[in-house]
């Protein structure tokens, strides 16, 4: 009974609020782009309820029945019509409204001018940022109203904007405001700003135009300035990829002299590792999915290390001296691991998924920092300063560093340097594992995942200097800086290619890198 | 599996290939086609001389090819050409297996022409020269009657003079750059005129955003390079400036995207809207979208529109980040008809995870393989030149409710489908062409390909030049 006089209040009382619901069982997009306008202008109070709903796929319609429904975050299905829940499933036809780009930006624009008196300070800044790109003109009026009672300082000067925004493009304001407009949009000063005042329409008079060219000249400015700031941090970025990948190599290339070419798949093996932990996570207690990483952190180490001193236990301490058979036979394992995990997890990609915390980006002026190019860095540099430690501090790390000096006089000292040899590599193997943990989280999880880093793995160690942990560092920052300031003018692809000419040329100069080693270690 | 009696003239054809590919060399066009007949059993048998050849040759061969012969002679072989191991195999298994579920498909309604079919699957490893050997075994070796295979391009150029020399055929399931049209091959993946000029008229209409500056952005080899000159020409033709269309090119596999996607960032805040035409190689696509994501391009502010990103592309990432981004292909998984929820159930029944997905490419398979069964009914013989004669014209069914047919030019007639990624990594159809689109050989846009025609029926001939009125005319 109650549900037919729901109905019947529908059909009587057809605003435009009901008419635009009407629209929406029609499944057209041009019916909805209708829909979505009729209920924005409405004033329906539940109108902002509708079309958030629309934007989050919970809008829900029946197209026997010609209803509409709004699926509540608890899964509660509430009549739009009437905004009172229903009792059970609903209809047995029920489909999400369809959205496409057009659509979404329409919802986005009408959303805008709704929610500019949310509550909520964060929804506020959206909704302004909202109508800065949509420059719609119908929410000058909830602007003029929303900006004197606005309280936060962040969110009142993007309602300026967004203000000056539908200013510089209603064609009925003043030439005075819209040169107002233009400057407060200056002020902005990012690339946002540089379309709006880029995609000024022909109409505008000279004044204007002369205004709006003099701002973008003086944003491109500021802006150059943070593009090359914005490089640097690209570099950084990259080359603590760089890094990440060959530190393991500057142990067991670097420092034993093996040239391993499996190094690539251990670094894959970590980056199974880390899909292991996460599906066995995501299976147990999908809760605990930001610390998966922390999960597989210690176990990727431990079984890329693992696998190293089989390795090396298995194939390479019989081929110590016999750099060629050793890259070959390293090859080969390459080879074997790769179909190995092939065959065991299939060729097809792996769903590494990023924790919360290292998705995203925050701003630093006009340059996007992303989470977890940063969280690399950091996570780099540890490992770095821990190897370190360890080199320098450990009595591992002593009879590690005599081995590779004097073979002979560290045996004759009594260090076992078979069982140290297998020690370092399953330390080199290890690192690369934990490199894995870090690529898995911004590269594809695949069994060529190792491929990819092998060349440039190399590249660093022999330029910065084999048997020099710094001169990695040194090694892998350069390149990457160096990489990222040649890639906007000489694209990615010739970048790259100019990057190798100049490693090349300087191995002409220096044989031994940027920090070759000095004394007797040099000489075998 | 095995006859236990097996007519001794059948064991003789073993011996007679090589001869009449000897012959073949040699010889003329015209008389080429009659002794490559030799190849069926039964125009040999009809010739007196050659019947006393081989009843003499086969029992001498019969002690010693019995077992051999007979396992050989019982099926019509099909090779399958797909890599399952390097690079490639991420893609190229996936068609493997689906070739394997059609021919025990075919076996189970009895086979063709009375035989069983058998599978010959040979791996090349994503290493294109191994590509050409391992056709060449398929062909010389286990005499297959056609070979349904490779995904690169580069793998097709380097198989090409081995099916033209052995006069073989080959199926090439995946989308291409067009300008080729081969005797020998049957394309059925989409030609550029299939996907990616319907994909830049969809971003420039309405419903698209009308686009007007345009990023295109590909992975350094032959297929984006080529695709992008025939949307440059096609753009430009449209009246888009030179300085509204930025072209970037990275190598395969790329991971930091870092650079690119803010220079396309700052590319889109130029006051105009502008799209992302995508043709970067499948692998190197997920850390592209994650940085898309992480930069904040959403895709109602720059839609992307990628040719190589399918279903089981996105398989591997979550696809949230990418709501809203495009895909062109001519079969999505999520098209509702009862012959593709059939096909998906198949699939997911023979693979035996209910997890999988299906592909365009895998579509094209479909539609190659059925296509191949009727042109071997029609013609009734696997002989490679009636079938070649015969496949011209074959109609069958695609998974998206149409008919798709073989034309002259040996592509096909395909729908093209627009569609949003959606949250699953399943893509909503948002667009499709009102009919199916024929495919082109030769692009209309570039000039040194708009007066070729391809036309393997009355012109005889994949390139011929309408303006010189000959063949083998490149301009």
């Amino acid at each position: 009974m109650r549900d037919f006089s729901d109905r019947f209040v529908a059909l009587v009382c057809a605003g435009p609020y009901e008419d635009g619901l009407g629209r929406f069982t029609a499944d057209s997009f041009d019916e909805t782009a209708e829909a979505i306008n009729g209920i924005a202008t409405s004033g329906h109070a539940l109108a902002a309820q509708v079309i958030g709903a629309l934007q989050e796929g919970r809008l829900l319609f029946s197209a026997n029945d010609k209803r509409v429904f709004i699926r509540a975050p608890s899964d509660q299905l509430i009549d739009a019509a009437t905004g009172r829940p229903i009792a059970g499933n609903g209809p047995s036809d029920l489909a999400p409204v369809r959205l496409n780009n057009r659509l979404r930006r329409t919802v986005e624009a009408a959303l805008g001018g709704l929610m500019l008196m949310a509550p909520d300070p964060g929804k506020r800044f959206e909704a302004a940022q909202a109508v800065l790109k949509s420059k719609d003109a119908n929410a000058l009026a909830a602007l003029d109203q929303a900006i004197p009672r606005e309280t936060d300082a962040r969110v009142k000067q993007a309602l300026i904007e967004a203000r000056a925004a539908v200013v510089l493009y209603l064609d009925a304001a003043s030439d005075a405001d819209k040169i107002e407009a233009i400057a407060v949009i200056r002020q902005r000063g990012d690339q946002d700003a540089l379309a709006l005042l880029g995609g000024l329409p022909a109409s505008a008079s000279p004044a204007v135009r002369k205004a709006a060219t003099d701002a973008i000249a003086s944003i491109e400015n500021s802006l150059a300035l943070w593009t090359a700031l914005q490089n640097t941090w690209y570099g950084l970025s990259l080359g603590s990829v760089l890094l990440l990948a060959a530190i393991g190599l500057a142990i067991t290339f670097g420092v034993m002299g093996v040239i391993n070419m499996a190094h690539g798949e251990m670094v894959m093996l970590g980056a199974y590792t880390t899909f292991v932990v996460q599906q066995v996570i995501r299976a147990y207690d999908p809760t605990l999915f930001d610390y998966s990483l922390a999960v597989a952190i210690p176990l990727a180490f431990v079984v890329a290390g693992l696998v190293g001193i089989l390795i090396e236990q298995g194939i390479i301490r019989f081929l110590y001296g016999r750099p060629l058979e050793t890259l070959l036979a390293t090859w080969g394992l390459s080879l074997i691991l790769q179909q190995g995990v092939r065959t065991v997890f299939g060729p097809t990609n792996k769903d590494v998924g990023n924790p919360s915390w290292m998705s995203g980006s925050f701003e630093v002026g006009q340059i996007t920092i992303t989470y977890n190019r940063l969280w690399i860095i950091v996570f780099t540099l540890l490992i770095f300063m821990g190897l370190l430690a360890l080199l320098r501090f450990t009595r591992f790390g002593l009879e590690m560093r005599a081995v590779t000096q004097n073979r002979a006089m560290a045996a004759s000292m009594g260090i076992r340097t078979s069982r140290i040899d297998a020690l370092t590599f399953g330390l080199g193997s290890g690192i690369a594992g934990l490199a894995g943990v870090a690529l898995s989280q911004i590269d594809n999880v695949s069994p060529n995942l190792g491929q990819g880093y092998i060349i440039d793995s190399f590249m660093v160690v022999v330029f910065g200097g084999v048997g020099n942990l710094w001169g990695t560092l040194v090694g892998a920052f350069t390149l990457g800086i160096a990489n990222k300031f040649l890639e906007p003018y000489a694209g990615a692809v010739l970048g790259k290619i100019a990057i190798l000419v100049l490693i090349i040329l300087f191995i002409q100069k220096r044989p031994r890198g940027l920090f070759a080693l000095k004394g007797r270690a040099v000489e075998p | 599996m095995t006859q236990s009696f097996t007519p001794p003239f059948r064991l003789g054809t073993r011996l007679a290939i090589p001869s009449s590919q000897a012959a073949l060399r040699g010889l003329p066009r015209v008389e080429q086609k009659d002794i490559a007949m030799q190849t069926s059993i039964a125009a040999v048998v009809m010739r007196p001389l050659a019947r006393h050849f081989l009843v003499a040759t086969a029992g001498l061969a019969f002690t010693l090819t019995a077992t051999l012969c007979a396992n050989a002679q019982d099926t019509i072989k099909v090779g399958i050409l797909h890599s399952l191991s390097g690079t490639m195999a991420i893609s190229e298994t996936t068609l493997k297996d689906v070739m394997l579920m059609l021919i025990e498909e075919q076996n189970k309604k009895g086979g063709l022409l009375g035989k069983k079919l058998e599978a010959v699957v040979v791996d090349p490893a994503s290493n294109w020269p191994l590509f050409a050997e391992k056709a060449r075994e398929l062909i010389t070796k286990d005499k297959v009657a056609a070979v349904f295979g490779c995904w690169t391009s580069v793998s097709r150029k380097s198989v090409l003079p081995v099916f033209k020399e052995l006069n073989s055929i080959l199926f090439y399931p995946v989308q291409y750059e067009g300008e080729e049209s081969e005797r020998n091959v049957f394309y059925t993946g989409a030609a550029p005129n299939q996907q990616a000029i319907p994909a830049v008229e969809y971003l420039m209409s309405k419903d698209g955003g009308e686009a007007k500056r345009w990023v295109l952005a590909g992975t350094d080899y032959v297929y984006p390079r080529t695709t992008n000159k025939i949307l440059e020409a096609y753009l430009k033709q449209k009246g888009v400036a030179d300085s509204d269309i930025m072209i970037n090119y990275t190598p395969f596999g790329h991971s930091d995207w870092q650079t690119i996607v803010s220079d396309i960032k700052k590319f889109g805040s130029a006051g105009k809207k502008t799209a992302v035409v995508s043709t970067i190689n499948g692998d190197a696509n997920v850390p592209f979208y994650k940085e898309l994501g992480n930069q904040g391009i959403k895709a109602i502010d720059i839609p992307t529109v990628a040719f190589s990103v399918g279903e089981e592309e996105l398989a591997g990432i979550d696809t949230k980040p990418l709501l809203g981004h495009l895909a062109a292909w001519n079969y999505f998984q999520s098209i509702k008809t009862p012959i593709n929820e059939k096909f998906i159930a198949d699939w997911k029944a023979f693979i035996k995870n209910p997890k999988r997905v299906t592909n365009d490419p895998m579509e094209a398979h479909v539609i190659g393989f059925a296509m191949w069964v009727k042109a071997v009914e029609k013609a009734n013989s696997t002989d490679p030149d009636k079938v070649i004669d015969a496949l011209p014209g074959i109609e069958a069914p695609n998974l998206t409710g149409g008919t798709s047919k073989m034309l002259p030019n040996h592509h096909i007639t395909k729908p093209v489908y627009i569609g949003e990624v959606r949250g699953d990594g399943q893509f909503d159809v948002v667009w499709k062409t009102p009919a199916l689109v024929p495919g082109e050989a030769w692009s209309k846009y570039l000039p040194g390909s708009k007066d070729l025609e391809a036309d393997w029926v009355t012109l005889k001939c994949g390139n011929y030049n309408t303006v010189t009125k000959k063949c083998g005319g490149g301009a």
